[in-house]
């Protein structure tokens, strides 16, 4: 995983509610056996016309949404299936982070194990940030400052553990891999009632 | 000691290590594994050159992308082949058993591990699929998870969890006639909304619930994700233990009475706090059907589709327009006789054996509606033969409905089962979002009872008018 370092850029807004992955990836994309390939795909159903041409009322297919590296979602972003492949469509788009009021459990799991922040901010600056749907903001995991482009400092929460694998670019498994011992310790404590190989 | 919910016990059993500013390290009793989030996971191992830790507890099928025409066709579709014949090498080169397809045990993932009394309860059960928490009717702490927890889970048998709230639905009362365990959940999401769980596992408890079956709780539990929860449980009771005795990985002899002995342990005591609650009187719920594209967007039969002018919260009233327009549906108007193109009986909601009994019992010698394209498609190949034991593949066929090999099919719509842009069905699955059944697919879900009552009129239908 990369380092996450902090960056400035301009929004794109899909101020949807309940957006669900289904709509970031559908899911006749998923029998792919690969990571990749995913972000021309993003939002797919509702970017590009029956013959496969881009929409140009559809946000992501403005001039404007170019390089962002934001997306400002509605509330509860990321229902659904617990399918990876929507954080990996958005970051092989190019988001790095996604501000909503609220997100799914899953999707917030699997956004952090892959550099995607997703940032909860209050209903007002929700507010705040729709008036001005494709100004700048700032994002610093460090500091878990949000800056809007009023220059207004928002403090958002982020997970201690989660925020210490996103700066120092680390992944969960190789903390959990060290933990070796005591899962030896609890496997032999707890001896498993099935075999599925028997 | 304090009084513990069902949830607490069963998670802070499994507390590996709780260090520092860490989540807790929580072990895993069994680990389901399909061909669609899993093989991103295994080429993860293979980098960093890590086993399977415990392939003892890991059990893989084929469901989303496999077809459920007859078995001995090949798979038309080569990307979804490449697809099935990975997983099956990723379980041959790390030692996994997998039911493949041609197997008489292959069927939806989460229809198999209770079938084969591979779920238990007091585990912790994951999948990288988010209907994981069907398993939670066994009374097990059953988690959906994305694929980078399913390499974590392979490698290490672990995962990284925080502790969720505990919320306690309380359905108590009788169910009507014509009124199903689909129907109570689709009315708790349609009351608290698709993200009213988030944060929360639910436990399901009061009479309503003690009196379903281990099926009918499945049901209920496997769409605890649609009302937002990690999870969903019901604690084990004796419909559990008859349930699961005498599986095929269940404890036999002495070892079964140790642990009925240790599963009385798990329910919730008296007095035990949840986090949040709500209560629920099934005497006054109807069959439900959903008319949006979310699954909270859920009506009584007669009920009708509401309308966005009387909704203040700018986002939800827009949701709801939209919704409407991509449904094609007027706003106030009731569901109740609009056409519908296609009914879909299957999924690991409602693909099991009862499932298929209680579908069975409305199209007796009856006909589908000729301008009904029909699927039964069971949720695995032992449903399948069961219900061929009983006769039901016969009435299926006899109405003009057509009989399938296991799968998740029409569910998710990744197989060559799908409807066309623009159609309308009434499914027994899940999910209603948006192209779920295909690109422009409109669906309407509710139960196997309600969706064979739509069959054979070809439009949305009460079934209490059939019974
Ligand atoms: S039947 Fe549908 S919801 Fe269930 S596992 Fe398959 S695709 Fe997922």
């Amino acid at each position: 995983m990369e380092k996450f370092t902090p960056f400035e850029s301009r929004m794109v807004a899909l101020p949807r509610d309940n957006v669900d992955t289904d709509q970031i990836i559908p899911a006749r994309f998923l029998k792919t056996i690969s990571k990749d390939g995913l972000g021309d795909q993003l939002f797919n159903d509702w970017r590009y016309d029956a013959e496969g041409k881009p929409k140009p009322d559809f946000v992501l297919n403005k001039p404007e949404s170019k390089a962002c590296k934001v997306l400002l979602a509605g509330d509860n972003f990321g229902c659904g299936s617990s399918r990876e492949h929507a954080p990996w469509a958005l970051t092989q788009y190019g988001f790095r982070a996604v501000i909503s009021t609220s997100f799914a459990d899953i999707f917030k799991g699997n956004s952090l194990k892959n550099s995607l922040l997703p940032i909860v901010v209050p209903p007002d600056v929700h507010a705040e940030l729709l008036k001005d749907p494709t100004g700048a903001v700032k994002v610093d995991l460090a500091s878990q400052t949000l800056t809007l482009a009023s220059g207004r400092k928002v403090h958002f929460p982020v997970d201690d553990f989660a925020k210490h694998c996103l700066l120092e670019g680390i992944d969960e498994l190789g903390y959990i891999l060290q933990q070796e011992p005591a899962i030896a310790a609890f496997e032999a404590a707890h001896p498993a009632g099935i075999d599925t190989r028997a | 000691m304090k009084s513990r919910t069902v949830i607490e016990k069963i998670w802070d059993n499994h507390v590996v290590a709780e260090r520092g500013n860490a989540p807790t390290l929580l072990y895993i009793d069994l680990h389901l594994v399909h061909e669609v989030t899993s093989p991103q996971a295994f080429d993860g191992l293979r980098q960093r050159g890590l086993r399977v830790r415990r392939p003892d507890l890991t059990i893989a099928t084929t469901d989303h992308s496999t077809p459920t025409t007859p078995r001995g066709f090949p798979i038309v579709d080569q990307i979804a082949k490449a697809q099935v014949e990975k997983l099956i090498q990723n379980c041959k080169d790390f030692g996994i058993h997998c039911y493949p397809l041609g197997s008489d045990k292959q069927g939806i993932v989460h229809v198999i591990g209770p079938e084969l009394g591979l779920t238990q309860p007091g585990m912790t059960v994951v999948c990288g699929d988010s209907h994981t928490a069907t398993h939670g009717a066994l009374g097990a702490l059953a988690i959906g998870i994305g694929t980078s927890e399913v390499e974590n889970t392979l490698a290490s048998q672990c995962l990284l969890l925080k502790r969720s709230h505990t919320y306690q639905v309380r359905v108590d009362g009788a169910l009507k006639p014509g009124v199903s365990a689909k129907d109570i959940i689709l009315a708790l999401i349609a009351r608290i909304g698709i993200g009213g769980g988030t944060g929360s596992i639910f436990e399901y408890c009061g009479s309503a619930i003690r009196s379903l079956s281990m099926e009918e709780r499945m049901t209920v539990c496997n769409m605890s994700i649609e009302g937002g929860a990690r999870a969903g449980l019901v604690a084990p009771d004796d419909t559990t233990y008859q349930y699961v005795a005498g599986r095929e990985f269940a404890p036999k002899g002495a070892a079964w009475d140790q642990a009925v002995a240790r599963w009385r342990q798990l329910p919730t005591d008296e007095g035990a706090a949840y986090d949040k609650s709500i209560v629920i009187d099934a005497a006054t719920l109807e069959p439900m059907i959903t008319f949006g594209t979310n699954p909270g967007m859920g009506i009584p039969i007669r009920g009708a589709v509401p309308n966005p002018s009387d909704i203040s919260d700018p986002l939800e009233r827009d949701s709801l327009a939209r919704a409407l327009v991509y449904m094609d549906l007027p706003a106030g108007k009731p569901l109740l006789g609009h056409p519908v193109n296609v009914v879909f009986i299957g999924s690991c909601t409602n693909s099991r054996i009862s499932d298929l009994r209680n579908a069975a019992s409305v199209l007796k010698g009856r006909k589908v509606h000729p301008s009904v394209r029909v699927l039964v498609v069971p949720g695995s190949q032992q449903v399948k033969a069961q219900a061929q034991a009983e006769g039901l593949d016969q009435i299926f066929r006899d109405a003009g409905a057509d009989w399938r090999e296991a799968g998740c099919s029409m569910c998710i719509a990744m197989n060559g089962d799908s409807l066309q842009p623009g159609e309308y069905s009434v499914s027994t699955s899940n999910r209603n979002f948006e192209g779920r059944q295909g690109k422009g697919a409109r669906t309407f879900l509710a139960s196997p009872m309600t969706a064979a009552a739509s069959a054979i009129s070809g439009k949305v239908s009460d079934v209490r008018e059939l019974l």
